[in-house]
């Protein structure tokens, strides 16, 4: 019994907690703020991540090759490589709104994101579909990543 | 410390419930029903159940997947019925699973279940299935709960004894319930019906199955006289290496069978030596019959089946090679012909017998050898009745049909007429509890209870009358099961649940040897449909003369393309659409008005192509018919069908693409 006390108290903080982030998200938000206040601001990304990312130039152009066709396989339809939003928001300036691992998660953890991150959860209410989890690996994630970085100007 | 804290509120549930009960109802009524019952059957919200139970379906031609104790259904898995709901056996890619040497065709009789072994144990890799009407065998995977193969057994008729299977999965097997003038090249099946002693044969076939990818083969058939064979069960253990079916209709009866058929004392029990069927195999002496019949295959990369002929056989002459195998003779018409785990005892059930006799493998094998034979049938050797037999079931109940066996040294035969479950003691076979069943049971199955190592726990009786048992539907009702706890001395009824189509058989599997494997989605990487399209960008509309192929991308929440235009009355068009989704439980349907076939149901990852002929002007609407997202409503999307002669450009797109 006292096991099930436990855990119920631990889930109650968390809901709490995480509703106390939506609030400071929903807070931030309305004050319109520019990409690198977006990125300041963003909480700690939840996710599963194995290691830290790494940014580095010259891009890797064998990634940016690989990360284009998974691009075009499991992200296209919904995503475009401008500002424009069809399903979810075009890819344009993205890895300057938010953090690298950010992006991977979203990708390789993408419920959990949807669940708790209040950054995801914003962006679920302005889309009203569920990102679905394509079934990437972290190192794919790593290379659709190195493609957005080259969307982005990167060279 | 979960499940008393569970007892407790179902405890308290069921008391509740017995208290409303007695308040409202006349006193009597409760006695019947013992609270705690509830929790044994209650799985918790979001809790999983601790057994797949795989039902046949009977009439459906489907098998269903239940969970036990809950009996919730889970799935109703197609095989040798057309389901419009996924589109088996309507999409293009699955209509080549329903090929036989008839045609297409789109139903069968679903009568039993095997489940794979290994060593006399459940394996959790495959689960075979028999169809009794057109015979065939069909194999699917615990990894996609899908029929991947479906094989036609020549030279056959009424496959009834059938799929049951070795203790390694060597072999499954196929036997003829309804014996016929055998129709393979060169024999003239044009004879009058009153020929039967004369012309009607009966047939057992032996199907391989390769180890490593459950393929299928027809290794051999036994011609036998035309008798009527009605269920069959392999040795297991010191009998492995036998198979034993039994046969009803020793009087050769063709017409009213309900009394012809039911004049002898006592038909017979075959026991088949398959390991001396091999080696007469081995050593030539299978004639070859000519026959055409169909192998049809599933690939799941291509995401479609193929339907190739075969034309061959082997067939073994049971009369002239007189030690493949021998008849016990059974009291009046067996059905049910079962092996205990350790493969001592073969137990038939005489659906008229007022008793139920229990054979000694080791009884018959001496027998054998001493050639105790009381005589011949047809030219096979019959062993003497005595001989043969361990003992006598006394006074079990009217009409058994079926048994299993809990691994305690219990065995629990169906009684078909007075309506009950009996458990007996296989060595002392004296009955030791029955329990009334509502009503009629035909099989009946614990969790591997026809194994080398029954996980026991349960028993389910599947009921061929329902009558009162739930709200009436009508003339036409479900089928009962019910399912009993055998912990205990005494059998216990937890749990009546309605099933789907008329069980004959089922079995059951602990669900912690399935569920970590079952398949989440289809890879695109590996879909090699050749009207794959792995992009969206690839999305597009080709005609070649007035073929027209759609190759259209499904992703939460638009197909593409979504408006086409150019099709024209007339036009054969193949939609062909990908489920782009990567995701677990995402399928996407597609219908289009008119369609005069059913709707897909696309998995993530899978190809399926819906074939329409539009027949009239207009415009038409296509759309997801599975809710897949908030914005599934807004899944649709229209094709412009065109007069014949029509100048009107074949153009397509989705938002910015679309023909202006």
């Amino acid at each position: 019994m006292k096991v099930y006390v436990i855990a119920a108290i631990g889930f109650a903080a968390l809901t709490l907690s995480s509703c106390d982030s939506k609030e400071k998200a929903e807070k931030d938000a309305a004050a319109n703020p520019s990409p690198q206040q977006i990125l300041a601001n963003t909480p700690a990304t939840h996710g599963k991540l194995s290691k830290p990312v790494e940014l580095t130039t010259p891009l890797n152009q064998e990634w940016v090759k690989t990360g284009l066709a998974s691009y075009e396989m499991k992200c296209l339809a919904c995503h475009k490589l401008d500002e424009t939003r069809i399903v979810g928001p075009g890819w344009k300036g993205v890895t300057e709104r938010r953090t690298p691992e950010w992006i991977m998660n979203m990708i390789v953890n993408t419920d959990e994101m949807l669940d708790k991150d209040p950054t995801a959860q914003e962006m679920l209410e302005q889309c009203l579909v569920r990102m679905p989890n394509q079934n990437l690996s972290e190192d794919e994630s790593r290379h659709v990543l190195e493609f957005m970085r080259h969307n982005d100007g990167v060279q | 410390m979960k499940s008393r804290l569970v007892q407790h509120i179902t405890g308290l549930l069921a008391l509740s419930g017995v208290l409303f009960v007695t308040s409202c109802k006349p006193k009597g009524v409760v006695s019947e029903v013992d609270p705690d019952i509830a929790q044994k059957v209650y799985v918790p919200p979001g809790k999983h159940d601790e057994f797949y139970n795989i039902v046949s379906g009977g009439f459906s031609g489907q098998i269903t997947v239940y969970g036990l104790p809950s009996g919730r259904l889970f799935k109703q898995v197609p095989v040798f019925s057309q389901d419009p709901e996924s589109g088996w056996g309507y999409s293009e890619e699955s209509k080549p699973m329903l090929q036989t040497s008839h045609g297409f065709l789109p139903w069968d009789d679903q009568h039993h279940i095997s489940l794979s072994q290994t060593k006399g144990e459940h394996d959790g890799r495959w689960i075979f299935a028999n169809a009794n009407n057109t015979p065939r065998v069909a194999r699917l995977s615990f990894e996609n709960f899908k029929t991947e193969e479906i094989l036609e057994i020549p030279n056959s008729s009424g496959n009834h004894s059938s799929p049951f299977i070795t203790e390694n999965s060597e072999y499954i097997v196929a036997g003829t319930r309804f014996a016929y003038p055998l129709d393979d090249e060169g024999a003239n099946p044009d004879v009058p019906i009153s020929s039967y002693k004369e012309n009607f044969k009966g047939t057992l076939s032996f199907i391989s199955i390769a180890p490593d990818t459950g393929r299928m083969k027809v290794a051999f058939q036994i011609l036998m006289p035309g008798i009527d064979f009605d269920l069959s069960r392999a040795g297991k253990g010191k009998s492995h290496g036998w198979f034993f079916f039994s046969c009803y209709n020793s009087e050769q009866a063709h017409t009213l069978l309900e009394v012809n058929a039911s004049q002898r004392d006592k038909d017979f029990i075959a026991a088949v030596n398959w390991k001396k069927a091999e080696e007469y195999i081995k050593a030539g002496k299978g004639r070859v019959s000519k026959t055409k019949y169909r192998h049809n295959v599933w690939n799941h990369e291509t995401h479609s089946a193929t339907s190739n002929e075969e034309t061959e056989v082997l067939v073994l002459d049971a009369k002239e090679l007189k030690d493949l195998l021998y008849l016990m003779p059974c009291p009046k018409s067996p059905h049910g012909c079962d092996t205990d785990p350790s493969g001592s005892y073969i137990i038939g059930s005489g659906k008229l017998a007022a008793l139920i006799p229990v054979f000694s493998f080791d009884k018959m094998l001496k027998a054998i050898e001493a050639k105790d034979f009381e005589g011949e049938f047809e030219g096979l050797n019959v062993l003497k009745y005595d001989s043969v037999l361990h003992g006598e079931v006394k006074k079990p109940g009217l009409g058994p049909l079926h048994t299993e066996f809990d691994g305690k040294g219990f065995a629990y035969t169906t009684m078909f007429v007075s309506s009950e479950l009996v458990k007996w003691n296989l060595e002392t076979l004296e009955v030791v509890d029955r329990q009334p069943t509502f009503y009629s049971p035909g099989h009946m199955m614990i969790p591997g209870g026809n194994t080398a190592k029954p996980h026991g726990k349960y028993a389910v009786a599947y009921n061929k009358i329902t009558k009162d048992r739930y709200l009436p539907t009508g003339p036409e009702l479900c089928q009962s099961a019910q399912l009993f706890d055998i912990s205990g001395d005494k059998m216990k009824l937890l749990l009546d649940f309605p099933t789907i189509g008329e069980p004959h058989y089922a079995e059951a599997i602990p669900a912690s040897m399935i569920e970590s494997n079952s398949r989440k989605i289809y890879k695109l990487e590996e879909n090699k449909h050749p009207f794959v399209t792995t992009s969206e960008k690839d999305a597009r509309v080709v005609r070649d003369g007035n073929r027209v192929d759609v190759y259209m991308t499904a992703i939460r929440s638009h197909l593409a393309p979504d408006n086409i235009e150019g099709i024209k009355v007339g036009d054969d068009v193949f939609f062909h659409v990908t489920n782009l989704e990567q995701d677990w439980d995402v399928p996407h349907g597609f219908a289009i008005k008119g369609a005069a076939n059913a709707e897909l149901l696309i998995m993530p990852g899978e190809t399926s192509t819906l074939r329409w002929k539009p027949n009239r002007t207009g415009v038409v609407a296509f759309y997801c018919t599975d809710f897949c997202s908030a914005l599934h409503q807004e899944m649709q999307g229209y094709a412009r069908v065109s007069p014949a002669d029509s100048t009107v450009e074949l153009r397509f797109g989705i938002g910015e693409t679309a023909p202006k």
